[in-house]
This record gives structure tokens, sequence and C-alpha cells, in this order.
């Protein structure tokens, strides 16, 4: 039987030197690598932004209006940093269920 | 007009990057090599070269700036030997899937350990496959024509592949030979300006060397050796139209003495001038002996390899590279694939000499000419003067 093949594009249709448009990792969801994701305790939140610098993918968005920070869940890894530096404990790293 | 010279060989080629009107040179010096990259930063220096010369702390970073430099669009060159072809090495895989046209000169020089810095193939031997097209030089004008021609192949539309070209150590690198210095207009006639197949541009921004996880992987090789492989046709219309201009004509396979010949040495580089002398000398005595020598090793030419030794009956080649673990050499394995699965096929045995700068003589043709046609089915490599 043969085996079906996982490429995504032809070997005549890659673009020369494989260069691509800028940005183009966006449409790269790397969020599936993640075992354990955070969850914020609103209630506990101070607004400080702890979570938003040290995040190491900036994933963190500024929810100005509502006063917090959000994870896009596209892109955390589940890496806890913002849990660990957060100063009032207001994360949970929590495992994720399939 | 042309100027008939003597001159360095090394300095020779640093001439032809000169003439070329390369934009960047970033290199580290290394011996056999240095000469070279020397003499280009005073060609730099004095203002007889307008480029931008990239004195680098590594031969890491001497690839890393070239790797960028060629895709901003510039004509990039460097060189190394040996112990910094190996310190290459990572960026050395990265510059044919990028299809950058970088240029790069190697003094051909032993990989240590013991430490050596004298003449074999053992360090192109182990970037052999990594995508580049290596052409190898058996004299002094040969090693600065390759370098006009280095630059015209890799930069075709068609190829836009890096070129190393391949001169053994001292033996070529520190010589002084006659050479033909070409003018500039002459030049300029053979070898337009360079213009990329596609540069990082603040203007239009754009990324280079993406991911290619598993879903595209396979393709991105594949299709940097079916640009190898197409870089063959685009390689012999350069040489022809180098004869054109230059009246010097080179093929990607050269033969002496060997269409009816019954034994045939096929070598690569300087040491094939050793071996047609002796070729002269066995000819002279009646016995039926040539010479064919690959100036083209990747893409590995295998039809003019066919026709050039397909018709012999014994066929010695050479290795001035041990694989160590392997039953042969990389030009011996590679011959006896080629040959594999074709009907009528020369006796191959393969000879490894010449390794750390030993001296490779007439007299060792002569017994290796000897020795391919009196035996069968060798199944290991032989070290020509071996003490052991």
């Amino acid at each position: 039987m043969k085996k079906p093949i996982d490429a995504l594009v032809k070997v005549g249709d890659l673009p020369l030197g494989l260069c691509g448009a800028p940005g183009s990792t966006v449409a790269f969801k790397t969020g599936d690598w993640r075992s354990v994701r955070p969850v914020l305790d609103k209630e506990k939140c101070i607004y400080c932004g702890f979570c938003y610098y040290y995040c190491p993918d900036g994933v963190y968005q500024d929810m100005a209006p509502e006063k917090y920070y959000k994870a896009d869940l596209d892109y955390c890894k589940g890496c806890g940093i913002c849990a660990h530096e957060c100063p009032k404990k207001a994360i949970t790293m929590t495992l994720e269920e399939v | 007009m042309a100027k008939r010279i003597g001159i360095e060989v090394s300095l020779a080629v640093a001439e032809a990057v000169k003439l070329a009107d390369t934009d960047v040179i970033a290199a580290y010096p290394i011996t056999p090599q240095t000469h070279i990259v020397e003499h280009l930063s005073e060609l730099v220096a004095d203002g007889s070269l307008d480029a931008a010369y990239i004195p680098v702390e590594s031969e890491h970073s001497a690839m890393s700036s070239c790797l960028g430099s060629s895709a901003a669009g510039a004509r990039t060159f460097t060189a190394t030997s040996s112990q910094g072809l190996a310190l290459m090495n990572e960026m050395i895989y990265i510059a044919p899937v990028l299809r950058t046209p970088i240029v790069l000169a190697i003094a051909n020089r032993a990989l240590s350990a013991p430490i050596n810095i004298w003449n074999d193939h053992s360090d192109i031997m182990s970037v052999r496959d990594a995508g580049w097209i290596c052409l190898f030089a058996e004299n002094g004008q040969e090693s600065l024509d390759l370098t006009l021609i280095s630059f015209r192949v890799a930069e075709d539309p068609k190829v836009s592949l890096p070129v190393s070209l391949n001169l053994d150590g001292f033996t070529l690198s520190h010589f002084i030979e006659p050479i033909e210095i070409p003018d500039k207009e002459t030049v300029d006639k053979f070898l337009p300006p360079f213009v990329p197949c596609f540069k990082l541009d603040i203007k239009a921004p754009m990324s280079l060397g993406l991911l290619g996880g598993p879903e595209y992987y396979t393709e991105s090789r594949k299709a940097t050796d079916d640009a190898l492989l197409a870089s063959k046709t685009v390689i012999k219309k350069a040489f022809a139209e180098f004869n054109d201009v230059f009246g010097r004509q080179y093929n990607v396979v050269e033969s002496y003495q060997a269409k009816d010949a019954e034994t045939i040495v096929l070598a690569m580089g300087s040491i094939s001038e050793t071996a047609m002398t002796a070729v002269d000398e066995l000819r002279a005595q009646g016995k039926k002996v040539g010479i064919v020598r690959l100036r083209l090793w990747r893409p590995l030419p295998i039809e003019e390899i066919v026709e050039a030794v397909g018709h012999a009956k014994n066929l010695a080649v050479i290795d001035r590279h041990l694989v160590l673990g392997a039953p042969y050499g990389p030009v011996g394995l590679e011959m006896m694939s080629v040959f594999y699965s074709a009907s009528q096929k020369p006796n191959i045995s393969n000879f490894v000499l010449g390794l750390g700068g030993r001296d490779v003589t007439r007299d060792d043709f002569k017994y290796i000419f000897d020795r391919a046609a009196a035996q069968q089915g060798q199944t290991r490599y032989e070290i020509v003067g071996v003490l052991e």
C-alpha cells in the first residue's frame, strides 16, 4: 500500500530560496504544544502588567478598558513564567484536558 | 590587453575576484588559503577594489556574513581551508537551500587529527553532500578562470546556487605560475553584473530562512537537488562561452590519452598533471593507458564519466581522502555506484594516496596502472605508499 503523503507544497511549487511573505509565522499556531494553560483570577489581578512584560512569546494583550491582560491561547506554550512572576498569584497553570 | 605574468596562484584568484567587481568579502585567514584573502584585503585597502571587506572572528561568521550579503544582492566571495571549512559546516549546508550564489575558494588541506596543514581532499569531502557546486582546478590558469566561471554559474538565474572552487593547498595555492590575467573589458563581456533572483530589501520586506517542518523539509531538499542537477547544463554553457571570450575550453570531464586506453586513472585536482607525465612515459613503452579528470564533482557528471571511461578494461579511481570505516574512498564509491547497473563496465579499483601532503610521483601512477590491470574484484581501497 502506498503511504499517504503529508507534504503541503509540491517540490516545483516552492519559492526560490524558500523565501516568503514577512510575518508568515502568524499562521503557525503553536498553542497546541501546551500542556498547561494560564487561567487568570480577575478578582486578584491588579493590572500591573508583569505577565505582559515577562511573557517570552508576547502572547499577552492589554485589555485596557477592563484593566487586565489576556493570553492569546493560539500561541501560549504554557511555560508558566507569567504565573511565576505574578505578584498577586492571580494566574494558575491548569492542566489541559484532551 | 591580457597580460601573462608570473604570479602566485592565490594572488591570481584574488585578482579574478577583483576583476569580477565583487561587492563583499567576508573571510578569516587560514593556511594555505591566507594569501587569497590577504591580497583581497590589500586590494580593498588601497582602493583598487570597491568592496566591503569584513574581517570576521571565525569561519562560522564568515559564511554567516556571506549568507546575509548574498541574500541582500551583493556579489559575495570567501575562501577557506580544512578546519576553517569544518567550522563553516553549519552555514555551508544552509547556503544551497536558501539559493545564495556565494563563491567559495577552498585551498584544499587535510583535516585534523593529527594537525596537518598540507594538501589532500578531506576538507571538501566533509561537505560534499551539502548542495554546493564543486569545481576542481588543475593549475594556476584554471584557478583564475574557474573563479570567474564560478560567479557566472552561481549567479545564473537558472542556478542561483553557491559554488566551491577547489584548488590544492600549497601545490597550487603557493606556487608561482605563468598566468594570463585578463583585462577588465574582456571579463565584463563574460561576467554580467549580479542580478539577484530575490533580495532582502527593507522597502519590500520578506522572510528568508524559514522553518520547514515535516510537511516541507523533504520537498525543500529535493528542490535543491533538482536545481543542483540542472546546473550542469548551465556549467557546460558557461564553459563554452568562456571559450568564446577567452579562447580556453574547459569541460566537466577531461580526458588525456583515454580514448583507446585499456587502463584509465580517474583523478581530481592538480595530481592529474603528474599522472599525465606518467601516461606519456608509459605510452612511450607502448602501454595503453590514459587519464580522466573530473573538473566537476558536484553535480556528479554521470553521463560524461560513463562516456569517458565506460570503454576501459580497468578503471583506477584515485581518492585523496580516506573514509574511515567504509570499503572505498568517496570518489571510488561513486564510480562503483555509477557503473553498478551498467551491463558493460570496467574492472574498478580504488587507490588512496597523497594524504596530508604526502608526495605523489609518476612512479605511484605507474604502480597504479600496473596494479589496476593485474587485479580483479578489489573489495577494499588500497593505500599507495603506506608504511605498515
